[in-house]
């Protein structure tokens, strides 16, 4: 055990008011499993698609396929995760209504929508086999749009009053970034003969991926209590295990690479992993809207600090 | 150009949404507790004026007096209910001839007479509502626009132009604007717009029989709320407070303000509120340099040789 853990539960609960336990905030309404889906899905596609254009900028024609279809499908499952968890699916196109740089869903959509019909574009011609210069392009300009569609929705996240994504801002899309690096790695460890950089990728991800969420459950205070107590614990427990497991599998990999069993086992535990992570960081945000703790004590100690500062602020 | 877009004092929201010079003034309420008598006429002249459902079933919360339990959908005002026991003091705050304490017919107002004796009830009693935020992030992070400042600088939500994404809901740091269950669409206070643009004052305002619920131009009420504060410190009531007044917190200023007798928290406040997108720029930051740092990882691992 970590005797760091063993000296955190020594701190006293912390003493906060409330009226009659109710949240401070609202708790989102998203739904389960549209919006982790829509994190993770979006994840698995942009990194997917940069892995695709390297392949073929690269002289690797299976890994590229994988990656193409991989960017399709998943674009395409995201917008239908979102248009789903929408109160008024039917108005979904209001999304584009308007270009609004101070909403991070309304510039994830305007990433979004273009990376899409790239991204398709690039495995319509794939599948085909059609225009494959015009595909190369396609799938070029998805690559390049890729990593912005793998942390703008850790944007998404943190740009909201729920404290244990909005504390997370620094540390949330470096997980993020890790968690679809690790799936899209995962994908293209099907490539067989091609699948070197895929596997690098899963590695590479996977260990940024624990890292970072270890890191960042550690340096947000109070509200990384949400992210290690209830469902989020045991979710984000779940997912430490598939993503460990999906990493062991692919860098084992890298000294045996014939073994199919073991690639296809790999990927599917890494985007699992990647799956459960989003998860388990929603339902973290969801404990710590719904516990008033979570608002209060850490706005209390800040105008604590404040107060200390600058005495003659306060009256008492 | 304006500075302090996404935070921090900013003397005319109306026009740094581009209105024209000539817009109204902008309007707020100041919602006086000390006098609030906990009688709920807001709560009923909203939902009547607004044409708003009940929130469900009837229930009892157990929260004293309080069966709305909280701001949402179909509640716009919301009274909150305190009960305290203190420490006996030499004379009332203000008296307006409070009901007595416990529910009616109940326990309490026989038994624990010891306790009684050595302390007061005090019943604080507030009625909430949509701060309508100098720097107001429910519709900063609104996707479709549907979410726009008014000519009054009030926020209101277009129902036409929502799509039920519900990124405002937990955007908002006071826990205001929620989704409605079988319409999917965001709704709050507007502060009757249809009565703002016929020169009339918002009809928990007009309907509040203490005058607890003041409407006016935001600059004469918060004269007003600080000559109120001094006045009742004078009169030997040193916890009243003034919250959400003040240009330069976490929000810019509250459009609708309080006075409250105890700490935000007690009343359900977030007790040091800030509008998320003060951080934004931050985020991006930090989200680009991951996205670069992505970009950066999958290029190595195909820099690595072999295949
Ligand atoms: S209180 Fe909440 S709902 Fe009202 S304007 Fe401010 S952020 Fe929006
Ligand atoms: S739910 Fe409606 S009002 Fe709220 S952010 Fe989404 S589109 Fe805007």
């Amino acid at each position: 055990m970590n005797p760091r853990r063993g000296e955190r539960l020594m701190v006293p609960e912390a003493e906060f008011q409330s009226y009659y336990d109710q949240p401070v905030i609202k708790p989102p309404v998203w739904k389960v499993p549209d919006v982790p889906a829509y994190l993770y899905l979006g994840g698995l596609a942009g990194a997917s698609a940069s892995m695709a254009a390297l392949a073929d900028a690269t002289g690797r024609p299976s890994l590229r396929r994988v990656g193409r279809i991989a960017s399709a499908l998943g674009a395409t499952a995201s917008v239908g995760a979102l248009i789903h968890d929408l109160g008024r699916p039917e108005r979904f196109l209001h999304m584009l209504r308007v270009f609004k740089p101070t909403s991070p869903l309304s510039v994830g959509s305007w990433i979004l929508a273009p990376f899409g019909s790239l991204a398709a574009a690039g495995a319509a011609s794939e599948l085909t086999g059609i225009a494959p210069r015009l595909g190369s392009v396609a799938g070029a300009g998805a690559g390049l749009l890729g990593p912005a569609m793998t942390t703008y929705t850790a944007v998404l996240l943190a740009d909201t009053a729920v404290p244990a994504w909005h504390e997370a801002h620094p540390q949330l899309p470096v997980v993020f970034a890790g968690s679809a690096l690790a799936s899209a790695g995962g994908v293209g460890l099907l490539a067989g003969a091609e699948a070197g950089p895929a596997r690098r990728m899963a590695v590479l991800g996977a260990a940024v991926e624990l890292g970072a969420t270890e890191l960042m459950e550690r340096s947000i205070g109070l509200p990384g209590e949400a992210y290690r107590t209830g469902r989020a614990a045991t979710v984000l427990r779940a997912a430490r295990a598939l993503t460990a497991a999906g990493g062991v599998g692919a860098l084992l990999g890298m000294r045996h690479p014939g073994s199919r069993v073991t690639s296809v086992l790999s990927g599917l535990l890494l985007n699992a992993g990647a799956a459960t992570t989003r998860y388990g960081i929603f339902e973290a945000g969801m404990q710590s809207a719904r516990d008033p703790k979570f608002t209060v004590v850490p706005q209390r100690q800040r105008l604590a600090e404040r107060g200390a500062a600058a005495p003659d602020n306060h009256h008492h | 150009m304006t500075d302090n877009r996404l935070a921090g004092p900013l003397d005319d929201p109306t026009a740094e949404a581009g209105y024209p010079a000539d817009h109204p003034e902008r309007v707020g309420f100041f919602t006086d507790t000390s006098i609030c008598i906990g009688c709920k006429a807001c709560e009923v002249a909203c939902k009547e004026w607004n044409l708003l459902e009940a929130d469900g079933p009837l229930d009892l919360s157990g929260n004293s007096y309080d069966n709305t339990v909280g701001l949402g959908a179909d509640t716009w005002r919301h009274v909150a209910f305190i009960e305290q026991r203190v420490p006996a003091r030499d004379k009332p705050q203000v008296d307006l001839g409070m009901p007595g304490p416990g529910p009616p017919g109940g326990t309490s107002q026989g038994g624990d007479r010891d306790d009684r004796d050595a302390t007061d009830v005090r019943w604080l009693m507030s009625s909430d509502v949509c701060k309508h935020c100098t720097h107001a992030a429910c519709l900063d992070v609104c996707p479709t626009g549907a979410l726009i400042r008014t000519e009054h600088g009030t926020v209101m939500v277009q129902d036409d132009i929502c799509n039920g994404c519900g990124y405002c809901i937990p955007a908002c740091p006071y826990g205001v604007i929620d989704q409605r269950p079988h319409d999917g669409g965001a709704f709050k206070c507007t502060m009757c717009q249809d009565r703002l643009g016929d020169g009339l004052a918002p009809a928990c305002a007009t309907a509040c029989p203490t005058d607890s619920i003041q409407f006016g131009p935001l600059d004469e009420l918060r004269e007003r709320a600080a000559q109120r504060v001094e006045e009742l410190h004078e009169r030997g009531v040193p916890e009243a407070r003034l919250y959400g007044h003040d240009p330069s917190d976490g929000v810019g200023g509250d459009g609708a303000f309080f006075l409250l007798l105890d700490e935000p928290e007690v009343y359900g406040f977030p007790p040091d509120p800030v509008v998320t997108t003060r951080d934004l720029p931050a985020m991006w930051r930090h989200a680009a340099g991951a996205a670069l740092a992505a970009a950066g990882g999958i290029a190595l691992a195909f820099l690595g040789g072999s295949r």
